[in-house]
């Protein structure tokens, strides 16, 4: 009766086989296309790097008052832009700025880019019902595969550095802005769309003047998300060389200081209220429109 | 009267719809005599349209009335092709739209048509003034030229001061006021209104068919109106035609289907029609049989004021002049009379 204990598997030598056979196949492909894909992504390091610059180069002062100034355009709120400086200057008190600084770089990059590839996917799968068919189940296998395991093939392919861990971030963090552009879309009021085909729209001018704009405090909402989830992935990135909170992070881990390990776990939720606040705030004046005013 | 007809008409022939998967296969069947039920339950496919005969002139005001699941609000989008048909011609003009590419479409429904719905289909997210425009936004007209036009509409429907609030800011009545400013504006030939007062207060209806008549008197469009309300067919529409199961059961004049309702489904909507205000002394009057007697009274009065002036005056005789006020028709108060009473039939029938 063992053959119903031990269930039977393909056998040890065939699996190995595979093994060998994939991760071969693989690291024939990483020398082959290794240097041309990371050619590829030269611009993204560049961005990357120049972002980090501009934000560990610039006076402190200044910081602060670019950081005031864009929470209050975004949110139009005393209240959210005082609370932003005044956690910015904690941070720096318990010296943290450098590393929130490139945190913060970080962050703006990696939303930045799922922003310019998230909101055309999005659109994509609003759609054709076959896009969002396919599209689909990869947001899944992204959101629920251990990001380490991703991050094999790209350490193979880029070695550590900042953009294999800007790869993982973005990775983890498209899914919703990619699904809520999608879902935004699918939402807008069919009535609307009917009158602004009556009117002899495009399909470009639907998308422009009806889908999109009714669309955007979903797509917004996804943003937010994308942001958050983002930060949330600072710590799994500094563990292939991003530099930041998530690296201090990482060495108090790994040398069990609590004191260090909770200031700076601290600062990323700090970095990651701003954001929040920020965004969210901008989220709702978008949606001034929807007021009641009149019976 | 020339300018009444200056209008595009709108001639619907032979029209089918048939909702389903393969509806063209069930075509013929239908023509053959199938029943919308036979359809529906042997073959799952719906009957939307069938057999649409419609001549809608040019610069009038054409009303299609059904009930709900009658087929009204599917006939108005197969004019502009919201809607496509199964089978059938839609002539507008000298176009069939049925036989236009996608270009030629979006072209037609640009400067030819324009559309009001019934519940408002605004662009929340844009002012009133915004709204107006966005038919000639998407033309590509200059902005000033667009404003200047939408202002003049908004003005005109009564929405002045209005025109930086956002729909959500309005109520009901003047929502449908910014749909009307916004069809307007496209300053098409062709108006589409699909139950476009039906959503609103009795009263603010009463008002709204107003601004429409009046705006009629000067715009001259041809007008298709759609609406479940006979009191409000009657009001406005020139021509009625009156649908039922996808079908047209009648259609002509509104003093045609007051005084001959084609079959019991129509008589049981008019029996409670005041008569006396839809019906005009030219339905009733009889040819003029020598000199012309007793009081003048102008062509398109209605019964209800033409009998009140005769007994007024205590005449029981009178003749019927035209506009330059020749007599074309003599006048028996015992034929308005009559006339104005619902027939006895129809009241036993109930």
């Amino acid at each position: 009766m063992e053959w119903l204990i031990e269930f039977p598997d393909l056998g040890t030598s065939t699996l190995r086989n595979i093994r060998l056979t994939v991760d071969g196949a693989f690291r024939e492909f990483t020398r082959a296309y290794g240097e041309s894909i990371e050619l590829l992504f030269e611009p993204v390091k560049w961005f990357l790097i120049n972002s980090e610059n501009f934000m560990t180069d610039m006076p402190w002062p200044l910081i602060l008052g670019i950081v005031a100034f864009l929470v209050w355009i975004a949110s139009r709120s005393w209240k959210i832009t005082l609370s932003s400086v005044v956690v910015l200057i904690v941070i720096g008190l318990f010296g943290m700025w450098e590393d929130t600084m490139k945190t913060i770089a970080m962050t703006f990059v990696a939303t930045v880019l799922a922003i310019i590839f998230g909101i055309p996917i999005g659109i994509g799968m609003s759609r054709s019902n076959r896009v969002q068919s396919v599209v689909n189940p990869i947001l899944d296998i992204m959101q629920t595969m251990p990001s380490f395991v991703y991050l094999i093939p790209v350490i193979m392919l880029f070695g550590i550095g900042k953009v294999p861990g800007l790869i993982a971030v973005i990775i983890y963090a498209i899914p919703p802005i990619i699904r809520l552009t999608n879902l935004g879309i699918r939402l807008v009021d069919v009535d609307v769309l009917e009158a602004a085909d009556a009117f002899g729209s495009s399909s470009w001018q639907r998308l422009k003047n009806v889908q999109m704009p009714l669309a955007l405090p979903t797509i917004m909402a996804g943003i937010n998300q994308t942001i958050m989830m983002a930060l949330a992935m600072v710590v799994v990135a500094s563990m292939v060389g991003v530099q930041g909170l998530g690296q201090q992070v990482l060495r108090a881990i790994n040398n069990q200081y609590f004191t260090l390990g909770v200031l700076n776990g601290l600062a990323i939720v700090g970095v990651a209220i701003i954001f929040d606040r920020a965004s969210q705030a901008y989220g709702k004046r978008l949606q001034r429109h929807t007021e009641v005013v009149h019976g | 009267m020339a300018e009444q007809h200056t209008g595009i008409g709108i001639s619907i022939k032979n029209l089918y719809k048939i909702f389903g998967s393969n509806p063209e296969d069930y075509v013929d069947a239908v023509k053959g005599g199938m029943t919308k039920s036979e359809l529906n339950e042997k073959h799952n496919h719906v009957l939307g349209l069938k057999d649409i005969n419609i001549d809608m002139p040019g610069g009038g005001i054409q009303v299609v009335m059904g009930l709900s699941g009658s087929g009204k609000s599917t006939l108005i989008r197969h004019i502009n092709r919201l809607i496509d048909p199964t089978a059938g011609e839609v002539i507008v003009g000298d176009e069939d739209v049925v036989k236009m590419n996608e270009t030629e479409l979006r072209e037609f429904r640009r400067h030819k048509t324009a559309m009001v719905f019934q519940k408002f289909a605004l662009l929340p997210h844009r002012t009133v003034l915004e709204n107006s425009v966005y038919g000639l936004e998407i033309q590509g007209i200059p902005r000033k030229q667009q404003e200047e036009h939408a202002r003049r509409w908004i003005s005109r429907v009564g929405l002045d001061g209005f025109e930086d609030n956002y729909p959500n800011q309005l109520s009901g009545g003047m929502q449908q006021r910014v749909g009307l400013a916004r069809a307007l504006t496209n300053d098409a030939p062709i108006l589409l209104m699909d139950e476009a007062f039906s959503a609103l207060d009795p009263l603010i209806r009463m008002d709204m068919q107003s601004v429409l008549l009046d705006l009629q008197k000067e715009i001259r469009k041809t007008v298709v109106f759609i609406t479940h309300d006979l009191d409000e067919a009657l009001r406005l529409g020139d021509r009625i035609a009156i649908l039922r199961d996808g079908e047209v059961v009648q259609q002509g004049t509104k003093q045609e289907i007051v005084l001959r309702p084609a079959d019991e489904y129509i008589s049981s909507f008019v029996r409670e029609v005041n008569r006396g205000r839809v019906i005009s002394v030219d339905m009733v009057m009889t040819p003029l049989s020598g000199e012309p007697q007793g009081m003048p009274v102008r062509k398109g009065t209605v019964l209800e004021v033409a009998a009140k002036k005769m007994t007024d005056s205590n005449v029981s005789m009178a003749h019927v002049i035209d506009r330059e006020g020749k007599p074309v028709g003599a006048l028996d108060i015992h034929d308005v009379i009559s006339a104005m009473v619902t027939p006895v039939d129809h009241e036993t029938a109930a």
